[in-house]
């Protein structure tokens, strides 16, 4: 039938992963994002990288946004990259960092698959645009 | 009816069990992608398996964490576990913020308690719908218990956890004097009241107005106990079993457990009132009356929405409503007028319906 409504909405997970207390950000992040009309699944504080990918997978998320602040990108990022391509999603949920992570290190996140990485003073009009410009067309 | 090669793929994946197919076959129930009824009819033919229960309350009652130890339990005695989560959504930005799965920690690296987070999208008793179309792709997919959590706020909310089968009312201490029990609405559908935080001061008294409450509704008194649920708000169902429906649902007094949701105590207690009201609806033969009830609601309300959406079509078609409602701020018309305008045709149309459904019934 033609004359179903659609009521599509971008959906995204703001994740904060490991050992790392500080969600501020993420929680600013989290308040934006609604604000912008997007659906925001919250996933607390110090996550395992797995709790996050089944979060991502049975939530069925666009937008996976991972806030770090702890300095263990390197290590945690690609533990839930290859967690996603487990369960078939890493190709189609758009992976975004936050937080401080240094310059040297984000070719390689971009590597492992992460879309972009938004550091500090990025403004949320920036990112918003971005995930509305990026979310994954399914 | 023909389903897309996709969703084919998608409706078998989700059957052997992959996890992302469910997540995803749940999206398309929520964004009522292109094909998702056909998609959903399909998965009516795996169903009738699963326990549905539903659980609200106020906010802050204690839900998600009450629903976290319940899908531990339940794990722990070997069963699979959905939970469909729902949060209100903003009604400016259509954005919501989704917390309840934080509170969801004792079972995270389990992949067989699998949690959704939905937000009440759109209008019209939609959310309704979607959330029993969710709940029956995780029947389908084989849970063994589905449990819809939802704030206990209005008409909206009621219509969600009446597609349980049975339902929770979390109620905190303090939560009033007994005249707010005698409230119509939320206290009525309740098929087991649960006193959240039961250590708190005024648990006993909340608890004792409970009971008085219940007693009220037993005695066929003013308030209407929580046993009515299913019968009197069934919204004009069937004409003929309404009488024999509620003899049957007088035979349940909902229990009152006392928890603490975040120590775990009072959950076995809970799972066993919980199954007790199970052994009830099927040896009292109301889970199939119930089961009727909510497939007429189901169907009056996809009829509802697509009768609407045909209307908003026409009316897009015939220059939109921006027109008609100037035309009423000119002081032209009136909206009562409009309405029979518009409908005038459909009208035309459903007589001619009926001609054809009488010529039909007459051949059988």
């Amino acid at each position: 039938m033609s004359s179903e409504q659609e009521a599509e909405s971008i959906r995204c997970l703001v994740a904060k992963v490991g050992l790392d207390g500080h969600d501020r950000g993420a929680h600013v992040i989290a308040r934006a994002f609604r604000d912008a009309g997007f659906e925001v699944i919250y996933s607390g504080l110090h996550k395992a990288p797995e709790e996050i990918v089944q979060a991502a997978v049975q939530e069925d998320v666009d937008v996976l946004g991972i806030s770090i602040l702890s300095g263990a990108h390197d290590t945690l990022v690609p533990k839930i990259m290859d967690g996603l391509e487990e369960y078939g999603a890493k190709d189609d949920t758009l992976v975004l960092a936050g937080g401080v992570i240094p310059e040297e290190d984000r070719e390689g996140l971009k590597d492992a698959g992460v879309a972009a990485i938004f550091g500090p003073g990025t403004s949320i009009e920036e990112t918003i645009e971005f995930v509305r410009e990026n979310a994954p067309q399914r | 009816m023909s389903m897309d090669p996709d969703d084919e793929a998608l409706l078998e994946a989700l059957l052997a069990g992959e996890h992302r197919a469910l997540a995803r076959v749940i999206s398309k129930i929520e964004n009522r992608s292109p094909g998702y009824r056909d998609l959903v009819s399909e998965l009516y033919a795996h169903t009738g398996n699963a326990d549905v229960i539903g659980i609200t309350g106020s906010p802050g009652a204690g839900k998600s964490t009450l629903v976290d130890k319940l899908a531990e339990e339940y794990r722990d005695r070997g069963e699979t576990v959905g939970v469909i989560a729902i949060d209100p959504s903003s009604p400016f930005t259509g954005g919501a913020v989704l917390g309840d799965r934080i509170r969801m920690a004792s079972t995270v690296g389990d992949m067989d308690v699998f949690v959704r987070s939905m937000s009440a999208r759109g209008t019209l008793g939609g959310l309704s719908t979607a959330t029993a179309d969710a709940v029956k792709a995780m029947d389908a997919f084989g849970k063994d218990k589905v449990i819809i959590e939802t704030v206990g706020a209005g008409q909206n909310e009621i219509d969600i956890v009446r597609t349980a089968d049975t339902v929770a009312v979390l109620v905190p201490p303090g939560s009033g004097d007994d005249i707010q029990t005698l409230k119509a609405g939320i206290l009525e559908i309740a098929d087991v009241f649960v006193v959240n935080k039961a250590d708190r001061d005024g648990a006993d008294r909340t608890v004792q107005e409970l009971r008085e409450m219940v007693h009220l509704g037993e005695e066929g008194g003013l308030g209407g106990g929580g046993h009515h649920g299913a019968g009197a708000m069934g919204g004009g169902n069937g004409r003929d079993e309404v009488g024999e429906g509620d003899d049957s649902e007088d035979g349940w007094t909902p229990p009152i457990v006392e928890t603490v949701a975040t120590k775990g105590t009072g959950v076995e207690t809970f799972i066993d009132e919980l199954a007790n009201h199970r052994t009830y609806l099927v040896d009292s033969g109301t889970r199939a009356e119930k089961a009727r009830q909510r497939y007429a609601e189901e169907i009056r309300t996809l009829l509802r929405e697509d009768v609407h959406a045909m209307l908003e079509d026409e009316l897009a078609a015939s220059g939109g409503i921006d027109d008609l409602a100037d035309a009423v701020r000119r002081g032209e018309t009136d909206p009562y007028s409009i309405a029979g305008d518009v409908l005038a045709p459909v009208a035309a149309c459903v007589e001619n319906l009926e001609t054809d459904a009488d010529a039909d019934s007459g051949t059988e």
